[in-house]
């Protein structure tokens, strides 16, 4: 593995950092070096959030560019299409399925685009699209949702499944280790 | 041991093993988890203090005592701390100083984009910028060697996104610093006329002191490439020009106050064409012309915003990244809101009612500005709506007055709208405030203040009492008021902007994030009793959705604050999954 950019978006307060540490503690077990970027403050108050991780010999920029992004890991329709751009042509896009209307569309002053799904997957040809929320609650908590992303983005790497339990391990609380693990299996196979 | 940690997290890691012992800051982002991170060391006493101004103040105080000290803030922090500042420039230090100061290029969350650097050439200290979180770590502690050493404050300047970038940091041990005899000294810490002057002299020779210091120190080192390309650089932009430039020759200025003459005339001998890749002003490239040097700079950069790779490519090679569109159709921006639950949310609902100019401050509440509630008519900042209500009332008459309310958070108030708030008495003014209390600083993540009870490590203390510190002031009527009790805010605030007197309202209920506020949960709408009037929807919620045909609750965000059960008139809302 050469370098290996990713990006997580989604709606501040849909728990985007979990994702974001992990990715950060596997890059470390393998000994790259690995930037992780996310603003914080304003952003977090239900608006457009990003995080950038970018894996690799030796990272410079902390930020992910448009047409940079090996992987991005969309928990909302919304944002997978605000920021596909930042996809490469032959990247993956894994997308939670979940719609949450931003201020414009609630007051009517926007529209919420139509077909989201189709217009990616005309335009890309690695979308994985997945009701991750549905998958979560199967696995008896509605918040793993982000470790059901996990588990498809381990899928989508060339890097060993261990490293990545590993790494989940870690970064959850102990009493929520079991539904987490069976969260990232459920990705994983999904 | 190497940790993934955020440059906030390393800067305080670095005061942890240089062995500071005492740190003061107002919460700002991007600076706050510096703070937070050091309050997690039990070797080192630390705060949140009323103001950065104070907080520097703590720390000069402990300087002066023989501690090492640092003081964290963001960019409009530091002019707050700017009057401390200059003249700790002149006194000097004992125990090493060390200020942090966090800038926000883009601004992502602030009200202005300044340049820091500014602060470091006008008050006459040194400056230095670390570009990743290693550096973060290695700066602070290097800065504190500094400070005694040249007997000065420095300031070491981060950006957002060295703030709150994670990179790989190798852990030390930390070094126990000796407390520094404390030996009374007016000469040097008594800054009137007689005793300034002289200091002045010290100051300006320090400087040259420090010059050599830049020009010889690895602060600044030298990258050679090719010599095709030199590229003059530091911080953050040193990162973007490294992907943008690739193998050319660099200059990376880790020390950019006072900057090094020689090493950059050395450098600048050596390339063909030098470039200037820095965030914001002109201010290496200035004095880079100075030396009568030709350089490449803000005639092809912009002097606004964020930089990046892709943007140094655009503008020096011309190479535009072309990306096709997935759609050619409009994409709703998401901005920031108040969450739901929010107490803010029912204030702002009787102001638009009413119609009032609302002289804004800085906090969560100044989304108040934006749509739906868009009911705030100022923001500059922290403390400036008390002020300015006054100022609004003197200007257009006491008919205009009765019109207009001023809108500060608790911490905001404490911060500086107490002196605002003694104007408006002292000089017979008749403004209307309204502290909004929720128990908490909340935009920057939940920070205690004088006015929550709990010390930033969570230990109880004494907690201002805003109703007496309004009385004291001389302020006759001050009201409590929940501002979720919509009809009886209402008539409250009707009063009070009618009096002809000043008047406080602390508008009272704790912030919806905050663990212990428990809500009902869930509602949705009755369908058949909903008669579509859109009422609800003027209280500005995110969970309430209007579909076209009929209106809907956003079950997953609506937390159960009852809110819009307050504006129906058809009693529409129930209980969800009933």
């Amino acid at each position: 593995m050469e370098k290996l950019n990713i990006m997580i978006v989604g709606v501040g307060g849909q728990g985007t950092l979990l994702a974001s540490r992990v990715l950060g503690n596997v890059a470390m077990k393998m000994d790259y070096d690995v930037k992780v970027s996310e603003v914080h403050g304003m952003a977090q108050r239900g608006g457009s959030v990003v995080t950038y991780v970018k894996i690799g010999k030796k990272v410079y920029s902390p930020i992910i560019e448009k047409g940079e992004a090996d992987i991005i890991i969309a928990f909302e329709r919304l944002e997978a299409l605000r920021w596909i751009e930042y996809l490469k042509e032959d990247g993956t896009l894994i997308l939670n399925d979940q719609r949450i209307d931003p201020m414009p569309v609630i007051t009517g002053k926007a529209k919420y685009p139509e077909n989201i799904v189709e217009k990616l997957k005309n335009n890309y040809k690695n979308v994985i699209s997945t009701d991750a929320l549905q998958i979560a609650k199967e696995c008896g908590n509605m918040k793993a949702v982000n470790t059901v992303l996990l588990g498809i983005l381990a899928k989508s790497t060339s890097i060993a499944k261990e490293i990545w339990l590993e790494s989940l391990k870690e970064n959850v609380p102990a009493k929520a280790i079991d539904v987490n693990l069976k969260a990232f299996e459920a990705g994983y196979s999904a | 041991m190497k940790k993934l940690m955020l440059g906030n997290e390393a800067v305080a890691r670095g005061a942890y093993e240089a062995g500071v012992t005492v740190a003061a800051a107002y919460p700002g982002t991007p600076s706050t988890e510096i703070t937070e991170n050091i309050a997690k060391y039990d070797e080192i006493y630390s705060e949140w203090s009323p103001n950065e101004k104070v907080a520097l103040e703590v720390a000069i105080g402990a300087s002066i005592a023989g501690a090492r000290a640092i003081c964290s803030m963001k960019h409009v922090g530091l002019n707050v701390a700017a009057d401390p500042l200059f003249t700790a420039s002149y006194t000097g230090v004992n125990g090493g100083l060390v200020i942090m100061v966090a800038d926000d290029p883009g601004m992502h969350s602030s009200q202005n984009e300044q340049d820091s650097r500014c602060y470091a050439k006008g008050a006459k200290v040194p400056m230095l910028e670390p570009s990743d979180s290693q550096e973060c770590k290695d700066f602070v502690k290097k800065a504190f060697e500094v400070s005694e050493k040249y007997d000065t404050p420095v300031i070491v300047r981060l950006s957002t996104r060295i703030s709150h970038s994670q990179s790989l940091v190798e852990i030390c041990e930390r070094t126990e610093y000796k407390l520094k005899d404390y030996v009374k000294d007016p000469a040097k810490y008594v800054m009137m006329p007689a005793m300034a002057r002289p200091r002045h002299v010290v100051v300006e020779k320090r400087m040259e002191a420090l010059k050599e210091l830049s020009n010889t120190d690895k602060f600044n080192k030298i990258e050679w490439g090719s010599k095709e390309i030199g590229v003059i650089t530091s911080g953050i932009a040193y990162q973007y020009a490294r992907e943008a430039f690739g193998d050319v020759s660099y200059l990376k200025l880790g020390m950019v106050h006072p900057l090094p003459d020689k090493l950059i005339k050395e450098f600048a001998s050596q390339v063909k064409t030098l470039y200037i890749i820095e965030e914001l002003d002109p201010y290496i490239e200035e004095y880079v012309k100075t030396l009568g040097i030709k350089a490449i700079g803000k005639e092809k950069l912009p002097i606004i915003g964020e930089y990046s790779a892709n943007l140094i490519r655009e503008k020096i090679f011309g190479e535009k990244m072309e990306s096709k569109p997935v759609t050619d159709e409009e994409i709703p921006v998401r901005p920031p809101v108040m969450c739901p639950g929010c107490p803010h949310r029912g204030m702002y609902y009787v102001l638009r009612k009413l119609k009032l100019t609302v002289s804004g401050d800085i906090g969560c509440y100044t989304l108040g500005a934006l749509p739906p509630t868009q009911s705030m008519d100022t923001c500059v900042c922290m403390g400036a709506s008390i002020g300015g209500a006054l100022g609004m009332e003197k200007a257009r008459g006491a008919e205009f007055g009765k019109k207009t309310v001023a809108v500060i958070g608790d911490s905001t108030f404490i911060h500086s709208g107490i002196t605002g708030l003694i104007d408006v008495v002292y000089n017979k003014g008749n403004s209307t405030v309204i502290i909004l209390d929720n128990s908490i600083t909340g935009m920057t993540g939940h920070q205690h203040n004088p006015t929550t009870g709990f010390t930033i490590k969570g230990e109880p203390t004494k907690q201002v009492d805003l109703v007496k510190l309004c009385n004291a002031i001389g302020i006759d009527r001050v009201r409590i008021v929940d501002p979720f009790d919509i009809k009886e805010f209402e008539k409250v605030v009707k009063e009070e902007t009618q009096a002809d007197e000043p008047s406080v309202i602390i508008s009272q209920r704790p912030c919806a994030l905050l663990k212990h506020v428990k809500f009902e949960g869930p509602i949705k709408i009755n369908t058949e009793k909903c008669k579509k009037c859109k009422m609800c929807l003027s209280v500005g919620c995110p969970a309430i959705v209007d579909k076209g045909d009929h209106i809907e609750v956003n079950e997953a965000l609506c937390v159960g604050c009852m809110l819009c059960t307050k504006v129906c008139n058809f009693n529409a809302f129930e209980k969800a999954g009933e």
